[in-house]
């Protein structure tokens, strides 16, 4: 067995237990399988607040944010267990219906993906699955509010009916964030949101983050220390499938408890 | 010497890292030479160092303009995190105060020339005796940096008591003896500069101190713990 197995998490101090918690994660683990992919995890993710998940590739990062909506469901032979609850209710009760948990849990990943209809049709979709609009008013209403939200109603409000697919790569990213802002999310998750994007449509999304996590707990899958550095106020370090170390941002960047994490942010080898 | 026992995977970085705390540590060397070279000249009445220190100072300045030079460049283009952050933003701190404690050895290597046109006063023991200590503080530090030991460090930033202590009991002595002897005023006033001088390079050290106590611990050394100043 790998050390990284068996050594337990290093909680910087109140990232566990504070007030406040919208995602509270305990004891999950993942298996594809034979293969374990998450060994125990157990976190606490704040409201309204950033928080990142750093580590070298294939650590886990992207299937313990498919814990969060149950993506996992999805794929076959993968298990999970443990408990992991939003707002103190838990995920993966049998009741829970996955197709409304993925409304309030919406996902945005490093490809932005809008569907092939027009810009309109991708904001209005979920509004119009989910019932949330009575009418064409109220629907034109989300559809603009939400892409206000975005960042992205002055550069396409003159051409709702064009196709999603014709914008810029920065521009679908941020469509793609209207379209999950559209059902009223609690928690956006974001899979290496820029990792296709330039620099400039990259800080627009930094911006956007930003300006979301007023009103939405959010968390984010980055490769860049320094992104994580920007937009964070949480980052949590993964390795292995074990959470490492999870701290206050500002403190992962500059006091790194555990060797682990102090060798990947500052890019030595472990 | 590092912080972290691993090698950076860019081994560029890496590179560029040691030799920042290279350059610290020969820019320490020769600071500690100054201040040594300049305590003689009072202390001896030799003025015949001046030159090499004037010379010395001058590479100092230019060593202080080459660690600052890296030091941005680091930032710029590596974006240095956790210990490599703590690293090189306590070089910049620790830079200027060497910088200052080289100008400040300068300033006493300087006055041995006016000095030394007066008879020599018995309070040069306590000068001799301040300088000792100074000069061992920088040495402690500068050895705690090569180091990257936290323990010398503070027992350095703690001992600042004893020279403060010297110094005054110093600067008490010189006034007296002007007071009583008109005389002395002239010698007595390049004295009590010499001492002030030499107080402040121990200053310097607790500040050397208290910025590789940051750079190993993440921590500032507690103020309640600061000796009088
Ligand atoms: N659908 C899957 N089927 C089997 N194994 C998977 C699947 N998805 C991920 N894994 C494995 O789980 C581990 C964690 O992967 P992942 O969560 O994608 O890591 P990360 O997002 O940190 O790069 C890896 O070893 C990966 O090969
Ligand atoms: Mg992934």
């Amino acid at each position: 067995m790998h050390d990284a197995q068996t050594q337990p998490t290093v909680y910087h101090k109140n990232s566990l237990g504070g007030s406040d918690i919208k995602v509270e994660v305990r004891d999950v683990s993942v298996s594809y399988g034979e293969k374990q992919a998450l060994f125990n995890v157990s976190l606490d993710i704040p409201d309204k607040s950033v928080t990142a998940f750093i580590g070298p590739s294939g650590c886990g990062k992207s299937t313990f944010l498919r814990c969060m909506n149950r993506m996992n469901d999805t794929i076959d032979g993968a298990r999970v267990s443990g408990s992991l609850k939003i707002d103190g209710a838990e995920v993966n009760d049998r009741a829970v219906d996955p197709v409304v948990l993925r409304a309030s849990v919406g996902m945005v990943f490093q490809k932005p993906n809008p569907f092939p209809k027009s810009i309109y049709d991708n904001v209005a979709y979920g509004p119009r699955i989910h019932g949330l609009a009575s009418g064409r008013d109220e629907l034109d209403a989300i559809v603009e509010q939400s892409l206000r939200k975005a960042g992205l109603w002055a550069e396409v409000s003159d051409r709702l009916q064009d196709p999603g697919t014709g914008l810029s790569g920065g521009q679908q990213q941020r469509l793609v964030i209207a379209r999950a802002i559209a059902v009223n999310p609690e928690v956006i998750l974001m899979d290496e949101p820029c990792s296709a994007l330039d620099p400039i449509a990259t800080a627009k999304i930094e911006d956007l983050i930003d300006e979301l996590r007023e009103n939405y707990c959010i968390i984010i899958v980055t490769h860049s220390m320094q992104q994580a550095a920007r937009v964070s106020q949480m980052t949590a370090f993964f390795h292995m499938g074990s959470l490492i170390e999870v701290g206050p941002t500002e403190e992962i960047f500059t006091n790194p408890l555990e060797s682990r994490t102090q060798d990947y942010i500052t890019g030595r080898f472990g | 010497m590092a912080l972290s026992k691993h090698a950076h995977i860019v081994t560029a970085y890496g590179e560029e890292l040691d030799k920042l705390a290279d350059e610290l540590a020969r820019m320490g060397g020769l600071v500690e030479m100054q201040l040594v070279a300049a305590v003689d000249a009072v202390v001896r009445r030799d003025a015949s160092v001046v030159p090499d220190v004037r010379k010395r100072e001058a590479q100092v300045n230019a060593m202080q303009v080459d660690i600052e030079r890296r030091v941005i460049r680091l930032f710029a283009l590596r974006q240095p995190l956790a210990t490599d952050l703590r690293m090189t933003i306590s070089a910049l701190r620790i830079a200027s105060d060497l910088e200052r404690v080289g100008d400040l050895a300068k300033n006493i290597a300087y006055r041995s020339k006016d000095l030394n046109t007066f008879a020599p006063l018995a309070v040069l023991d306590r000068v001799e005796r301040l300088g000792e200590i100074v000069a061992k503080q920088l040495h402690e530090v500068l050895d705690a940096l090569s180091s990257f030991d936290v323990e010398p460090a503070i027992r350095v930033w703690r001992n600042d008591d004893e020279v403060d202590e010297h110094y005054n009991s110093l600067i008490r002595e010189m006034l007296l003896s002007m007071a009583d002897n008109p005389a002395l005023v002239g010698p007595g006033a390049h004295i009590l500069f010499v001492a002030k001088n030499l107080e402040r390079v121990g200053d310097h050290a607790t500040n050397v101190a208290e910025a590789i106590h940051y750079m190993v611990t993440a921590e500032a050394l507690d103020p309640s713990d600061q000796p009088p100043r």
